[in-house]
Order: C-alpha cells, then sequence, then structure tokens
C-alpha cells in the first residue's frame, strides 16, 4: 500500500474530538473546580476613574460571618508581584507601575482595592459590601485626543500621558520613498484623499467569564486559569513574584473563549495567587460578567489621521498614516505592541512606493486596552479598505477597480513590500473573481442603481474590503528587532506509547479552536496512524513543560510546524530500529503510510510494532537509546500572508436608518486546508465579530469615567435573529513558509469583514452626500448621517435603566 | 451574581399574600416570575429582606372569557398568553405584542402581570393593555378595586398598585375583528425596543373607523398617541392620510436619551414606526 | 434555609437551600451539574438555559426555592444509555460548536425550540434563539444544527417533555 492509497487525513472535514465532552457538559472549566478547604475571594473595586484612597476600613467586613481575612494593598509586600508590559515599543516609554491592588490611588473605574476571603463565594460577596473605602476623586483622563494634549493627566507622577511614539518611515528604512514628498506631489498634480476615521473601543466578551483557582498546597504551586496563555503566566509569576518557576505550575483547563482577552496576566490572577500563598489554601475566584466586562482589557480604542496620495488614475502614490492609540490606565501585557501589529499592515495588499506611519500611545484613566481577535491588523485593514473607497469615488471608478489598478499581480509573487515584508504566496484576482461571481455583484449593483433611480426609501449598498494579515506570530529575530520580551517559537513533543498510540504535546494552548482535532489529523498522515489514536495534550506546564500558547493565528501555522518536525523526528529515530529489526541496511527502509519497509520486497514493520520493540528494548541497535519520543521547537522564518475578498450588501432604511444585512460573500485564501469544518466555523466566528464591531459593539464612558455600556444589556452583542448565513470559499495558493503550506485563519474574517460592512452602508447612502460613518453604524448615526451629510454624531453616555432599584417583581 | 440575603415566604392565597405584604411592608417585595427583579437583586440594586412568592396562588393563573372582555390572571407566563386563541381572537395586539417581548426563555417564565406591575417604560405590554383600555383589578386587605389602564402608569417604574396590595387580573375588553401590529425598533434581538408602536384599527371598508395607538419607551411610561388616533379616525387608510395622522405621534412624548438614540431620533422614528404599524394593522 | 425537593435529570433531590440561592448555583455547587454554566448577570446569556417542567428557563433568572417540586432536566441529562439526544449529535454533526461554553444552553433551547416547532424555517430557528448569546460561531452553524436535527427527527426522540 502507497501513501497515495490511503485517504489522507488533511483536508477531511473530521467531526471535531473535543465536541463530545462539551455537548454532554462533561467539561472542565475552571469555575468547575472545587478543591478541599477551597476559600472563595469577592474584589472590591473603584467605583471612581480617579482618585486617591484615602482610608480602606475593612473592620466590619472582618466580622462578617465566614470570612478568614480582608487584604489591602498594604497588606503585601513585593509578593503581590505587578503586572507586567512585555513589549515596550520604544526605549523611551513612559509605562506607569501597575500593581494588582495599588493601595494609595486608583486610575480607573474597576480597579481592586480590596479582596475579601470568605468561605463561600456568596458570603465574600457579602462582606465585600462592608468595607468602607474613602477616596479623594481626582480629574480623570477620558477623551483620548484630549488626554494626548495632557488636558489632564492620568497618572500625574509621569507628567505626561503619552507613552510612547513609534514611527515607520519607508523612506528612513530604505524599503520605499517619502510619503510625504509623494502627499506633497499629489497636492499639485494628483488626487489627496484625507480621513480621520474612529476605532471605537470594544469589549472580547468571551463567553466565559475569568475564574482562576490557586493551590497552593502541594510541592508545586498550582494556578488554574482560564487563560490562553499558561506558559507566559507562568512566566510572568515567576518573573514578578518571586516563587521559582519550577515551582509554578499553570493550567489552563477548558477555556471558554478568548479571542485576546484572555491573552493577559491579571490583577486577579495575581491578587489569587498572593492571597493563596499567604492563608496555604486554596482559593477561587470567578468574576461576574458586569467585572469582566469592566476590568478584563479592551480592544482597539484609535483615531486614525489618514493621508492617501495618488495619480489622477487613481494609482496610489503614498499613505501617511498618523495613530492616536487610547492604551487605558495601564499598559497590557502587549499593550502598545497592539497599533504596532498592524504597522506592517496598513499597506495591505497594495504595492505602495511610499509609507509613513506613526503611532502615540496614550494613558486616559479607562479600562486597560490589548489584543483583541485580530490585533492591530483589523485596524490597519479598515483604514485602508475605507479610504480605498474614497479613492474609487474621487476617481469617479468601480471601488473593485480602483484595487485591482494597485494590488500586486499574482506573478509577481513572492513581493516585498513597502513595509519590508516578503509575501510569499497569492493571488488577488483569483480570490476576487471568484467572490465577485458568488455575491452575483453585476445585477446588485443594478439592482442598486435601480432603488436609487425610483427613490426608495429602502436603499442599497455594496461593500468591498479586500485583506491580507501576517500570521503565525512570529519569528523571534523580528520580535526582538521590535523590542518584544519573548520569542515567537513553538514547541512540540510526540510519543508513542508501547502499543502504538500516538500522544501529542503542544505548547500552544486551544480555547476553541479545535486543536485535538487538527493536529491529529496532521500526525495521522504524518505517521501513518489512525486519527482516533492520536491524543493531543495542551494547557498544562506540567504536561506541556515549553510553550508560547495561542494568538495571532499562530497555532496552526507555527504550532502545526512544531508537530510536524517532531513527528518527523520519530520517523527518523525509528528508522534504525527498522533496518535492525528487518536485518536490512537503513539505506533500504522507505517509510510510508505508517509502515517501514524494505524496498523492493514485501517485508515491513509498522509504527507501532517498532514503538512495542522499543518498549520492550529486548533487540535494539547498539547505541541506540530505547524511545522514539521526540521534541520540535520551531521558530518560523517569516510571517505567513492569508488574504481574501469579502463583499456585503447591505439594506438601509433611510427613514429610520435601520440596518438590514442583505448577503454575505468571502473568498479567503488561507493557504493548504487541514480541517475545512474548522475553517469555515472559525470564518463565521470571525465575521460576526468584525460585523458586530461595525453596527454593535462599543465600550462607552461617561464623562465622569463610568462604563455605561457595563453589561449585556448596554454592551450589545449580536444573536442568531441578528445575523445571516453567509457564503464561504477558498482559493488556495499555499504557504511556502511552512511544510504544510498552511497561512493561519483565526483573525481572517474579523478583519475583513468590519470595513466591508461599513462601506456597504457608506455606498448605500453616499447619494446623500455621506462620506463616512463612525462605528457602531447605529441607526441614530446613519439617519443623522443622511439628514445632515456627515458622520452621524456621537452616542448619547446613557444606558438604560431597565434594572432600577425601584420595580414591581416581574 | 449572588443576590444580598433575604427570607422568603410562598403564600397560597391572595389574602395570604396580603398579610404577608401587611406584616413585612416596605421590606417585602413581591416576585411573580422574577424575570426582571432577579438580575436586579444579583446586581445588589436592590436587597429587600423579604421576597413574598405568589407561585403557589393558582387562582392568580390563566385566561378566561367574561362576556365582553377577557380576563387574563397576573401569573399567566408570557407564552401562555402569547399562545391562547381568546387573546388571539379578541386582543390581537396582545399576542403580537408579546412574541416581542425579551426572548423564548423569559416569555416561559415572565408573567403577564409580573410585567406591568414592573412599569418599564420600554416594556412590550404597556402600550397594548393602554390602547385596548384594559382594567386592572388590584386586591388589598379592604377587598379589590378596579383601576383603568390610564390611571395604572404612574412614572418610571412606578403604577396605581398600593405598597400592600397586589395586581391579581387585567381584563382586557373584546377589541374583536380589531387589526392590530406591533412594530419594535431594535439593534439586536435581545434588547429592549428604541422605540415601540402599538396599533389596532377597527376597519369599516376602506375607512380607519377608530383606531388606538400607544407607544414604549417614549417617556416615563408607556404612552397613548391621542392625536394620532383622533387624525386618523375615519381616515382612509392610505398612505397618505396614515402619514399626515404619524406626524403627531411625537405630541406630549419626552423620551429618554440613551446609547440607542437620542431624543431627537425617536422623536423622528415614532412618526415612522407610528405611520407603519397603522398601515400594517389596517390590512393595507 | 428552605426545604426544596425536585427532579433532576431523573432524580430526586431533597435539600435545605438559602433563598437566595439560584437554580444554576443549586445545579452547580449543590448537586455537582456543571456542565450547566454562568455566562452573565443580566440574563441576556442564556449559557445557563435549562428545562424546568417541560419548557426552557434561564437558570440563572430562577430561585432554586422557586424550582421546588419542579422537573429540571440539564444537558447532562439528555443523552440516554449513552446514547447522544439528536440535537447533541447535530451540534456535533455541523460544528455548531467551538470553545463549547453557550453549547448547553444552546442545545437545551433547540430542543425547546423544536419541541414547539419540529419544521422551523431559518428565520423561526434564529428568533428562537435570541435569548442565547455565542462569541464563537457566527451562529451560522448552531442554525444549520438545528435544522439537521429537525431533519432527523429530534422532537420524537426528546428526552424532556
Amino acid at each position: 500500500m502507497t501513501a497515495t492509497e490511503v485517504e489522507n487525513e488533511i483536508g477531511r472535514d473530521r467531526r471535531r474530538k473535543e465536541d463530545q465532552r462539551l455537548i454532554t457538559g462533561r467539561t472542565r472549566w475552571t469555575d468547575n473546580i472545587v478543591l478541599p478547604g477551597m476559600l472563595h475571594l469577592a474584589m472590591v473595586r473603584s467605583p471612581f476613574a480617579h482618585a486617591n484612597i484615602t482610608s480602606i476600613d475593612t473592620s466590619a467586613a472582618k466580622a462578617a460571618p465566614n470570612v478568614v481575612t480582608v487584604l489591602t494593598g498594604s497588606d503585601f509586600g513585593e509578593e503581590l508581584g505587578v503586572c507586567i508590559n512585555a513589549w515596550p515599543i520604544t526605549p523611551d516609554q513612559v509605562t506607569p507601575g501597575h500593581s494588582p491592588m495599588p493601595s494609595d490611588r486608583v486610575a480607573f473605574a474597576g480597579e481592586i482595592v480590596a479582596v475579601v476571603v470568605a468561605r463561600s463565594a456568596a458570603e465574600a460577596r457579602d462582606a465585600a459590601e462592608l468595607v468602607d473605602v474613602e477616596y479623594d476623586e481626582l480629574p480623570a483622563a477620558l477623551d483620548l485626543k484630549k488626554a494626548a494634549a495632557d488636558e489632564t493627566i492620568a497618572h500625574p507622577d509621569l507628567g505626561t500621558n503619552k507613552s510612547a511614539y513609534w514611527v515607520f518611515d519607508s523612506a528612513e528604512a530604505g524599503t520605499g520613498g517619502s510619503a510625504d514628498e509623494a502627499i506633497a506631489k499629489a497636492r499639485t498634480d494628483g488626487i489627496v484623499i484625507e480621513r480621520e476615521y474612529r476605532q471605537q473601543r470594544l469589549i472580547p466578551a468571551f463567553m466565559e467569564p475569568r475564574s482562576v483557582v490557586v493551590d497552593p498546597t502541594g510541592e508545586q504551586y498550582v494556578m488554574y486559569s482560564a487563560t490562553q496563555i499558561p506558559h507566559i503566566v507562568r512566566f510572568a509569576l515567576a518573573a514578578t513574584t518571586g516563587v521559582p518557576e519550577s515551582k509554578i505550575r499553570v493550567i489552563a483547563p477548558d477555556v471558554g473563549g478568548g479571542f485576546g482577552g484572555k491573552l493577559q496576566v491579571t490583577p486577579e490572577e495575581w491578587i489569587a495567587w498572593a492571597v493563596g500563598r499567604r492563608l496555604g489554601k486554596p482559593v477561587k475566584y470567578t468574576e461576574t460578567r458586569s467585572e469582566s466586562l469592566l476590568s478584563g482589557h479592551h480592544g482597539r480604542d484609535q483615531w486614525q489621521k489618514l493621508t492617501l496620495s495618488a495619480e489622477k488614475d487613481g494609482t496610489v502614490t503614498g499613505f501617511k498614516v498618523e495613530l492616536l492609540a487610547d492604551l487605558g490606565a495601564y499598559v497590557a501585557i502587549v499593550g502598545g505592541g497592539v497599533p504596532v501589529l498592524g504597522a506592517f499592515m496598513f499597506n495591505a495588499i497594495y504595492k505602495f512606493p511610499a509609507y509613513h506611519f506613526a503611532v502615540q500611545t496614550v494613558l486616559t484613566n479607562k479600562t486597560w486596552t490589548d489584543a483583541y481577535r485580530g490585533a492591530g491588523r483589523p485596524e490597519a485593514t479598515y483604514a485602508i479598505e475605507r479610504i480605498m473607497d474614497e479613492l474609487a469615488v474621487e476617481v469617479g471608478v468601480d471601488p473593485l477597480e480602483i484595487r485591482e489598478k494597485n494590488w500586486i499581480k499574482h506573478e509577481e509573487f513572492p513581493f516585498t513590500t513597502v513595509c519590508g515584508l516578503e509575501y510569499d504566496t497569492g493571488n488577488y484576482e483569483a480570490a476576487t473573481a471568484k467572490a465577485k461571481e458568488m455575491f452575483g455583484y453585476d445585477a446588485l449593483r443594478a439592482e442598486q442603481q435601480q432603488r436609487r433611480d425610483s427613490g426608495d426609501p429602502v436603499q442599497l449598498g455594496i461593500g468591498i474590503s479586500t485583506f491580507t494579515e501576517m500570521c503565525g506570530l512570529a519569528p523571534s529575530r523580528v520580535l526582538g528587532t521590535l523590542d518584544y520580551g519573548a520569542g515567537g517559537w513553538e514547541h512540540a513533543n510526540v510519543r508513542m506509547t508501547p502499543l502504538g498510540k500516538v500522544e501529542v504535546v503542544t505548547g500552544a494552548s486551544a480555547h476553541g479552536q479545535g486543536h485535538e482535532t487538527a493536529f491529529s489529523q496532521i500526525v495521522a498522515d504524518r505517521l501513518g496512524v489512525p486519527f482516533e489514536d492520536v491524543e493531543v495534550l495542551h494547557g498544562d506546564t506540567q504536561v506541556a513543560p515549553r510553550g508560547l500558547d495561542t494568538y495571532g493565528s499562530r497555532s496552526l501555522v507555527v504550532g502545526g510546524e512544531a508537530v510536524v518536525r517532531a513527528a518527523d523526528k520519530v520517523i527518523e529515530k525509528a528508522k534504525p530500529i527498522a533496518a535492525h529489526l528487518l536485518e536490512a541496511s537503513i539505506d533500504d527502509i522507505d517509510f510510508a503510510a505508517g509502515r517501514f519497509s524494505v524496498r523492493g520486497t514485501d517485508q515491513g514493520l509498522g509504527i507501532a510494532e517498532i514503538a512495542t520493540a522499543v518498549f520492550a528494548a529486548h533487540n535494539l541497535p547498539d547505541g541506540v537509546e530505547p524511545t522514539l519520543d521526540s521534541d520540535a521547537a520551531y521558530d518560523p522564518v517569516n510571517f505567513s500572508f492569508p488574504h481574501g475578498t469579502h463583499l456585503c450588501a447591505m439594506e438601509v432604511d433611510t427613514e429610520t436608518g435601520a440596518l438590514t444585512m442583505r448577503k454575505y460573500v468571502c473568498v479567503d485564501d488561507i493557504g493548504t486546508i487541514i480541517n475545512p469544518l474548522i475553517v469555515a466555523g472559525q470564518v463565521h466566528g470571525g465575521l460576526v465579530q468584525g460585523i458586530a464591531q461595525a453596527l454593535w459593539e462599543e465600550a462607552v464612558y461617561d464623562d465622569s469615567g463610568t462604563l455605561v455600556s457595563g453589561s449585556f444589556v448596554d454592551y450589545l452583542l449580536p444573536t442568531a435573529a441578528d445575523t445571516i448565513t453567509f457564503d464561504i470559499d477558498h482559493t488556495t495558493s499555499p504557504s511556502t513558509t511552512n511544510s504544510l503550506g498552511t497561512k493561519g485563519v483565526g483573525e481572517a474574517g474579523t478583519i475583513a469583514s468590519t470595513p466591508a460592512v461599513v462601506n456597504a452602508v457608506v455606498d448605500a447612502v453616499r447619494h446623500f452626500g455621506v462620506n463616512d460613518i463612525q462605528m457602531p453604524c447605529t441607526p441614530e448615526r446613519v439617519w443623522r448621517a443622511i439628514r445632515t451629510g456627515g458622520k452621524g454624531g456621537a452616542t448619547t453616555e446613557a444606558a438604560m435603566p431597565h434594572f432600577e432599584a425601584e420595580g414591581e417583581g416581574a | 451574581m449572588i443576590p444580598a440575603a433575604f427570607d422568603y415566604v410562598a403564600p397560597s392565597s391572595v389574602e395570604e399574600a396580603l398579610a404577608a405584604l401587611a406584616q413585612y411592608g416596605d421590606e417585602a417585595k413581591i416576585i411573580a416570575g422574577g424575570q426582571s427583579l432577579l438580575p436586579v437583586l444579583r446586581m445588589r440594586l436592590n436587597a429587600p429582606e423579604w421576597i413574598i412568592d405568589l407561585r403557589k396562588i393558582e387562582s392568580l393563573r390563566g385566561i378566561r372569557d367574561d362576556g365582553d372582555a377577557i380576563v387574563i390572571g397576573a401569573m399567566t407566563p408570557h407564552s401562555v398568553v402569547g399562545s391562547d386563541p381568546l387573546v388571539q381572537e379578541h386582543a390581537a395586539l396582545i399576542s403580537k405584542a408579546v412574541g416581542h417581548l425579551a426572548d423564548a426563555q423569559i416569555r416561559h417564565r415572565g408573567t403577564f402581570g409580573g410585567a406591568l406591575a414592573h412599569a418599564d417604560p420600554a416594556g412590550d405590554l404597556g402600550a397594548p393593555v393602554l390602547c385596548l383600555g384594559a382594567e386592572f383589578v388590584i386586591a388589598g386587605s379592604g377587598g379589590t378595586r378596579t383601576v383603568a389602564a390610564d390611571d395604572f402608569f404612574i412614572d418610571l417604574f412606578e403604577t396605581a398598585i398600593g405598597d400592600d396590595e397586589i395586581l391579581t387580573e387585567v381584563r382586557i375588553p373584546k377589541h374583536t375583528g380589531w387589526g392590530a401590529h406591533y412594530e419594535k425598533m431594535v439593534r439586536v434581538a435581545h434588547q429592549w425596543p428604541i422605540v415601540s408602536v402599538a396599533a389596532t384599527v377597527r376597519m369599516d371598508g376602506g375607512t380607519i373607523a377608530e383606531a388606538r395607538v400607544g407607544f414604549a419607551n417614549m417617556g416615563s411610561t408607556a404612552l397613548r398617541a391621542r392625536g394620532v388616533e383622533e387624525a386618523i379616525a375615519g381616515q382612509p387608510a392610505s398612505e397618505d392620510a396614515v402619514r399626515t395622522a404619524a406626524a403627531r405621534a411625537a405630541e406630549g412624548t419626552n423620551p429618554p436619551s440613551d446609547l440607542n438614540g437620542d431624543a431627537e431620533y425617536k422623536n423622528h422614528v415614532v412618526g415612522v414606526l407610528t405611520r407603519r404599524a397603522l398601515l400594517a394593522a389596517a390590512g393595507s | 434555609m428552605t426545604r426544596i425537593t425536585l427532579t433532576v435529570d431523573g432524580a430526586q433531590v431533597s435539600d435545605d437551600v438559602e433563598p437566595r440561592l439560584l437554580l444554576v448555583q443549586y445545579l452547580r455547587e449543590r448537586l455537582g451539574k456543571t456542565g450547566t454554566v454562568i455566562g452573565c448577570d443580566t440574563s441576556n446569556c442564556g449559557a445557563c438555559t435549562v428545562h424546568l417542567n417541560g419548557t426552557s428557563v434561564k437558570s440563572c433568572n430562577v430561585l432554586a426555592v422557586q424550582a421546588d417540586g419542579g422537573e429540571v432536566t440539564t444537558v447532562e441529562g439528555l443523552a440516554q444509555d449513552g446514547r447522544l439526544h439528536p440535537v447533541q449529535e447535530a451540534f456535533r454533526e455541523c460544528h455548531g460548536l467551538q470553545c463549547g461554553f453557550c453549547t448547553p444552553g444552546m442545545i437545551m433551547q433547540s430542543i425547546d425550540l423544536l419541541n414547539t416547532n419540529p419544521s422551523p424555517s431559518e428565520d423561526e430557528i434564529r428568533e428562537g434563539l435570541e435569548g442565547n448569546l455565542c462569541r464563537c460561531t457566527g451562529y451560522h452553524n448552531i442554525v444549520r444544527a438545528v435544522q439537521h436535527a429537525a431533519s432527523h427527527g429530534s422532537s420524537t426522540a426528546g428526552a424532556t417533555s
């Protein structure tokens, strides 16, 4: 039998291994964990955005039933540790110290000032209400632009809100010309488009609230946490709390979504750690949804000032991007690195000759911000894909035409961009052609014209977004040049059990992505073993001792490649043993479909038989270790660059501003697909998160710094009733940067869908003089934009009062 | 997430419930289905010392025909009201509005009387009961009294039900054969309405002989749009006539400004939705 | 403390509970039925959906004492003799879940929807699930799963009624 006769696992729509447990409720969420003698924590949080703490009286809380103790920041010394920023983006970055529980001053509403420890969660919460904290309120820096002007200082001791100013200029870098010169030239004989776009503040809103359990009763301290990054948490605990790494075990059990929101080292984890160590008892803290929305890190929150220059025919000559990015009260673990991750993507799929990027990161008295699905790249894609539409309008051509004029042709790959990145493969023409056909582009354009001509109160808009992104974070050397605090490699270990089953250990840490299934498929193909015989282990630093976890669409592209390499090492280790057992020369041994055979004979041994022989070790070649187990750590040489073309049709009720999605088509090129079912799921979910940014979600603060959208009543996640069935497909140009040819899909849908939707909305009402509507495109904003030809104005910063204190039972 | 501690009693008759109310007074809160009360308790926006649960009082449940009216027991779940043939036939506006109320799980637990007693001006039932001229039967220590719909809603979360009283049933005069439509504007499905318009009409050929129009979330209580009603009565169910009448929708409204729209926007939208609701109710 | 007695996933249970204890907390903390989860505090997300006396409810929005005398079915009580409920099977078949946190509530609400409407249209499915939030799937495959279950006769296999 040869490999080609066996059905490849790669490419099959395998049903997920993970699901049996999840659909029957046999789950291991952190909040499910109960340990003997476990105590429960409740946090006391500041209601003020910025205030000095003048006193904290814990006596009443300490006297409450079943309260063990109440602790404040001043009760701890250095063992409390600090929350770290792993990516100071400039050498002179201004970074406020971030205590998990400050004792002197709070810098955002929701910051923890005391922790109550009690025998039950209810009693801890009861007692938390009895902690009496006196505050002396300080002026709060809330508005991003005003904060950038240092009108009010978020951390008075720092003297400024400006944290870091980071610049990339293609002329200085030697990767292109001068954007300023291109713009100056275009002002005389070309086209200059200037826009300012708002990336509103978003909340990741993973469905599982964060939870942490600390068990200090064993020789190792164990932390269970609903985190995306158990390895990084362990590293940071050791680095900041004085406990040796060898004494720390971090476990991410079942984790219910993350989207970047669980890529963090949190005050809650650090406090639980310190309390557990202090008391020598297991402790648990599970946040409420309100706490999650208030204190888990937020995402996006930028102002984007854009200047695009072009020749009169629409050929872009330069692009200048100036960002203000709101860090919130502290510089989070990736923090200011998020806009930097977007810095190399504003040129997108285009051949821009000159590019300038600058970001000013700014401290404010709001919840900290950090990675949220796409991290920097959605912001970049939004900016360029919105402004390319504006250029098309200026030139007077179809927006697809303006893109085609400027994009990299398929025969030009590999292509080095104006940012100096080498795009290995891609075919924008093919993806766009397929999307156009699936969409029925021409018919919808005709309908749009007809509705416009007849003055239909319901207007139709067509939105386009192409995209590419850099996936597979990340080549460690590149991270080093950007001053990131760690590498970007990933680790795998592949073990053969005595009876021929396979255990795969990965340092990636899944939280819904389906690693167990996809990695099983990869290994089943590589080792020629049944899919069912592969067990994927992850998410526990004792089981998977090395790793850099899951984010940035890196698990498959980097982690998957490490698995491939470890599996290949298993085969290489088995080969001399097979030769020895088959009494053949190693040069005559072939491996295919799980079987080592002697070339030109029917002699052979299955890999499981070799595994058993190795276990027995009765008859191994001299000097060969009795193990097939193999490790690999893979450090990518380049990013991967998935791309795609998304088309969206939106209906706009011009009388009310209400929006209805009519059709959504996307054709993505994500390289080789391991499991099309999982890929489709990633795309669907990504699309809705991106669409939700365009239409529904916004974290809004009032002018005293209170988060108004502090529950799911006001932070609007869409439901099944608000979304549609999507038409998705793929073109495939395999990546050349890894042996599987994969490119990464975790963030693709999110990145392209936001501009596609907003472009569609603006396209529907452009004839009213509208050229922008601020996100989220609420009916109110759309209606105002139609009436005034403006951007739709600001939102009233007030919540609906449905859960008032007064009210009869209902 | 965890309510403050309270004591609990589940009386088995209205009399026992009234006695409990009299005993615990201000420190007690009545729970019907609990779908609005429990989130308030869980977020500790309120912490009553006593919860009086009406779930065991069977007499408060059910829908019956009472001649020229139908009577809906206060503890009847929304899901029962929404699918009840009597309601569909004689109070179609209520059937339609209930279908838009919250979600299936909440409709299974939440009750007709509880939602009305909660008196959220953005609730879906206030406008329909105003339109249909419902009467609220309220039990107190001195017996029962009846309050007209127009006198029931007093302010935000405030009704004519006294601290020592219980809403037992709601009488809905039959509007058999009246066309009805409930037009609700939301951004996402699980929201309270930004604006809702309830409209029900008695047609006489192509003419709207009588109309009732009510609004949710256009003031501190549910509202009747009497100006619109007057303007459309006796008019043809035409786009133009309805548009003219609907132009009076914002008379006397005082909508809240919030994340989903300011007062100006809501006052505009209510006119559009009124036109659509009237035309739909008239079947044109 | 108030004494409650109810049937949960076919087994009779009886406990003294604080009146403030929510049904979901009773299920998770007292009975160890951790398959049912808590996702929010405003009853928007639906992750805690169970069946109480045959219809779906949000168990974070019901006091345990309110369920006294009732019959509760959770996601853990659906599979019979190791055989999955057709709706569970459909969620796996159609990749209707990713992280799986919303899944217990989605499955319980989908079963309720199919109990009342065995052949729903796509719009009816979407509206029937409006009380359940999912952040992973974009709902696309959840809708497919309910359609799949409907066409494979889930209502006749209802483990709860």
